[in-house]
């Protein structure tokens, strides 16, 4: 790179050929003019959808609030909630790509509508989506949410390096985004594996768009990992002892160890790729002494701790759904506990089962095999405990329930196939088929997706003050898993009958009734989606007689149900005591519950930063420049992250305070709401009568 | 407590332990540094023949290990069981890592061919 370089390319490789259809103009055949149009029209949404949300923002004056009272704030609620905002938004593109898919399969006898760069574009983006840009933010945004209250906290330990995750996973998922409207992305997989993604093979912007995104999202995931864990350990209240703690905040200290040591693994394969594409190493090329099969050991030792990730957050969820809305403790707790560390080391114990059939000997196999069907044991473990926690309680048939009992059959169904899978010799017959993918949506989506769903609307009272309407959550509950049931289980049998994963194409017709049906799944799981945001929509709409402010409308057994709805910023007006597991449940029991503390004191919390917007956003000017070349904006941008570390390590006055009068004003003014609500049965949970305050006589009498 | 206040009270030990402090991490950043340059220095000049430089680099880095430990993180010999927890843990996750990498990509080297 010389200076000369950078005069004559100020834009890097960056030109008019990298407009989506820019192909479809220079070449317009039927099948340029198709593809060139849905990727124009997905490019033209997401243009479109910048322009609006903006209009949007300065119609309404929102710019200083959205700064000052979002993008800024160092308070885990709110970073929680812009987590979440992001899951969401990431959803309904890898959804709608998921869709297109399903189309193109079936019609996929004999060549379907895309072509088959599309579709592995199509792939790709869909799986590196839901997994860092759908998953992992919304379970991050729950557990920045709820972890915090659960323990008694007023937040977590390092608030602006929590601001500074979230840029940086925002930043990642805008780099993707960007990949629609400018260049292509990777056609490699999510897990894009070398050579195929060497520069040799694939000298375009793809596989560099798939690095840096994934790269800033697992930087920012890493330091969550250690920002959970410290807050776990250093941060709860008095009497918190670890084996008091709610299931939900130990399935977040068990991914937040796992984070810290997964996450290393996947940034040290994605920069020796990186070394290898711009600066001519050769650690996973085909010569000159490199070897690609140690990318394939680096990303699993990465990617089976990953999928555990994933999951546990989601077994947390339904922990807690299943005591609330069976208004009884949770069944064997100790045994759950120990069930989800068991699954969290033995994570780490078999990721070779990811390429049984890459040419290692029998032995390893069978060893990796046998260490595979052994998590089945602690995750059965778990299972039982969900129904026994279930027996003879008094359940009510809520949205997340119904995520819950879903989760359960379809999850055994999942878990069973991964059974199947564990065993080496069985994998070798169905081994890149549908089959995978079948089993691995099968543990996915009524697992992590349902969890995280379950958990928004459990949840959501709590971070808003409103409830979510019951009738379009439990439609859209319905749809979600029907659709599911039709998307996925033809894929076994499709699987069975030989069809190739990430195929776009086949020649077989015995395939097309399978598919047709399969896409009828997708387009049922599109109105589950659909419904959701009508439900929002409706919800938002009465929000005024579904509100809950005196904080409690399920019955709660956990610290997040003892305070207001929204909680205060500062949580607790002063910190609680706990002297049982389902601490709330036993406050409310033992009467102590909505008590005025002795004294009030000064609350010390820190001042909104802005070192978390624009580390993320120098973050993508680095990415962005990376993938296109554009040296001087890397450059630069690395020197503005440089620069704001610098003054923030300067900076003073980081801390504000409210006063203990403020507190107490507050405070006194939520009691009053509280004494002024009227109690209400489980039976009237769903009624405009909920304002958030339980009836504790009817519970003592029916636990 | 305001800033005055803090600065009144217990300045002189306050001033001790920063030094202390600041000597800690800059004897780490120190030997950090002279343990990375050292092997760079001994795979460039050659210095050593060829498995004993493998040898080399990973005792130095066991080395650099604890250094991290000592200085930057501040663990020393009488501590919590807290952090003793931790340390075996993630001492037992590398070991299943490192152990179990090398197994499978010594296989994969011995029936692929691989260099």
């Amino acid at each position: 790179m010389s200076a000369w370089a950078i005069v004559q390319h100020p834009l890097g490789r960056l030109s008019m050929h990298s407009l989506p259809f820019y192909d479809m103009l220079q070449n317009p055949t039927t099948k340029h003019l198709v593809n060139g149009s849905i990727a124009g029209f997905a490019a033209s949404l997401v243009v479109l959808g910048a322009i609006v949300v903006v209009g949007l923002i300065t119609r309404y004056r929102g710019w200083r609030t959205l700064w000052c009272d979002w993008l800024t704030s160092t308070d885990h609620k709110k970073i929680g909630i812009m987590y979440v905002v992001i899951a969401f938004v990431m959803l309904a593109r890898a959804l709608i790509e998921a869709m297109l898919m399903r189309a193109q399969q079936a019609w996929g006898l004999g060549g379907g509508f895309l072509s088959p760069d599309h579709f592995a574009q199509l792939f790709s983006t869909h799986g590196t989506i839901m997994i860092f840009f759908m998953a992992m933010p919304f379970l991050t945004g729950l557990i920045n949410f709820v972890m915090p209250l659960q323990i008694g906290a007023r937040d977590v330990s390092v608030p602006v390096l929590n601001s500074v995750s979230l840029m940086l996973t925002a930043a990642g998922a805008m780099l993707v985004m960007v990949s629609l409207v400018l260049g292509e992305f990777s056609t490699g997989g999510w897990f894009g594996y070398p050579p195929y993604t060497e520069i040799a093979y694939n000298p375009g912007v793809g596989p560099d768009y798939w690095i840096w995104s994934l790269s800033l999202a697992g930087l920012g995931s890493t330091l969550t990992g250690i920002n959970f864990a410290v807050t776990i350990y250093k941060e709860r209240a008095p009497g918190m002892k670890l084996m008091r703690m709610p299931l939900f905040t130990w399935a977040a200290l068990c991914i937040s160890i796992l984070m810290i040591f997964a996450m290393p693994p996947l940034t040290l394969a994605t920069a020796q790729l990186a070394l290898d594409r711009y600066l001519g190493f050769h650690y996973f090329t085909n010569g000159f002494g490199g070897n690609m099969m140690h990318f394939v050991n680096l990303f699993w030792l990465f990617g089976h701790p990953e999928v555990y990730i994933l999951i546990i957050p989601a077994f947390g969820v339904y922990s807690e759904v299943f005591s609330t809305y069976s208004g009884k403790a949770l069944y064997g707790y100790r045994s759950m506990v120990l069930a989800i560390m068991s699954i969290a080391i033995l994570s780490f114990t078999v990721w070779l089962h990811h390429f049984f059939t890459m040419g290692q000997d029998a032995d390893i196999n069978a060893v990796f095999g046998i260490a595979s069907m052994l998590i089945g044991i602690p995750t059965g473990v778990k299972i039982y405990n969900w129904m026994w926690t279930m027996f003879r309680g008094r359940v009510r048939i809520t949205t997340p329930m119904v995520y819950a009992l879903g989760f359960i059959v379809l999850f055994v169904l999942g878990g069973m196939s991964g059974i199947l899978l564990a065993n080496p010799s069985i994998d070798y017959q169905v081994h890149n088929t549908v089959f995978l993918v079948a089993h691995f949506h099968n543990v996915a989506v009524p697992g992590v997706l349902f969890g995280m769903l379950a958990g928004y609307h459990f949840w959501f009272p709590k971070a808003f003050g409103f409830r979510l309407d019951e009738r379009w959550g439990i439609f859209s509950a319905l749809c979600w898993t029907l659709g599911f049931m039709l998307a996925f289980f033809p894929l076994y049998a499709l699987g069975i009958m030989g069809l190739p994963r990430r195929s776009a194409a086949y020649a077989q017709p015995a395939y097309v009734p399978l598919e047709m049906v399969a896409f009828a799944g997708a387009l049922l799981i599109g109105v589950a989606l659909a419904a959701l945001v009508v439900q929002l929509w409706v919800s938002v709409r009465h929000r005024g007689e579904n509100r809950v402010p005196a904080g409690d409308p399920w019955d709660g057994r956990s610290l997040e149900w003892s305070v207001s709805a929204p909680p205060p910023e500062y949580n607790f007006p002063c910190l609680p005591v706990v002297n049982d597991r389902d601490a709330f449940t036993a406050a409310k029991e033992y009467g102590t519950a909505y008590r005025e503390p002795g004294e009030y004191a000064d609350i010390v919390l820190p001042r909104n930063s802005a070192t978390g917007p624009l580390l993320g956003a120098s973050g993508f000017g680095i990415a962005f420049g990376l993938v296109w070349h554009i040296w001087w904006l890397a450059i630069l941008c690395a020197l503005l992250a440089a620069a704001a570390m610098v003054v923030r390590g300067f900076a003073r006055g980081l801390t504000r305070t409210i006063p203990a009068a403020e507190v107490r004003r507050q405070h006194q003014g939520w009691l009053a709401v509280v004494r002024a609500s009227v109690p209400v049965t489980r039976a009237d949970e769903r009624a405009p009568a909920n304002q958030g305050l339980a009836n504790p006589a009817v519970l003592r009498e029916t636990s | 407590m305001t800033e005055q206040a803090q600065a009144a009270s217990g300045s002189k030990e306050r001033a001790r332990e920063e030094r202390r402090e600041f000597r800690s991490y800059a004897w780490g950043l120190g030997l950090a540094l002279g343990l990375t340059l050292a092997v760079f220095a001994v795979v460039h000049w050659h210095a050593l023949a060829l498995p004993w430089v493998y040898y080399l680099i990973g005792v130095l880095a066991l080395v650099q290990i604890i250094v991290h430990f000592r200085c930057f993180l501040h663990i020393g010999f009488r501590q919590q069981r807290e952090d003793l927890h931790l340390i075996l843990f993630s001492a037992l996750l590398l070991v299943i890592m490192v152990a179990g990498t090398l197994w499978i990509m010594a296989s994969l080297a011995h029936r692929m061919v691989l260099p």
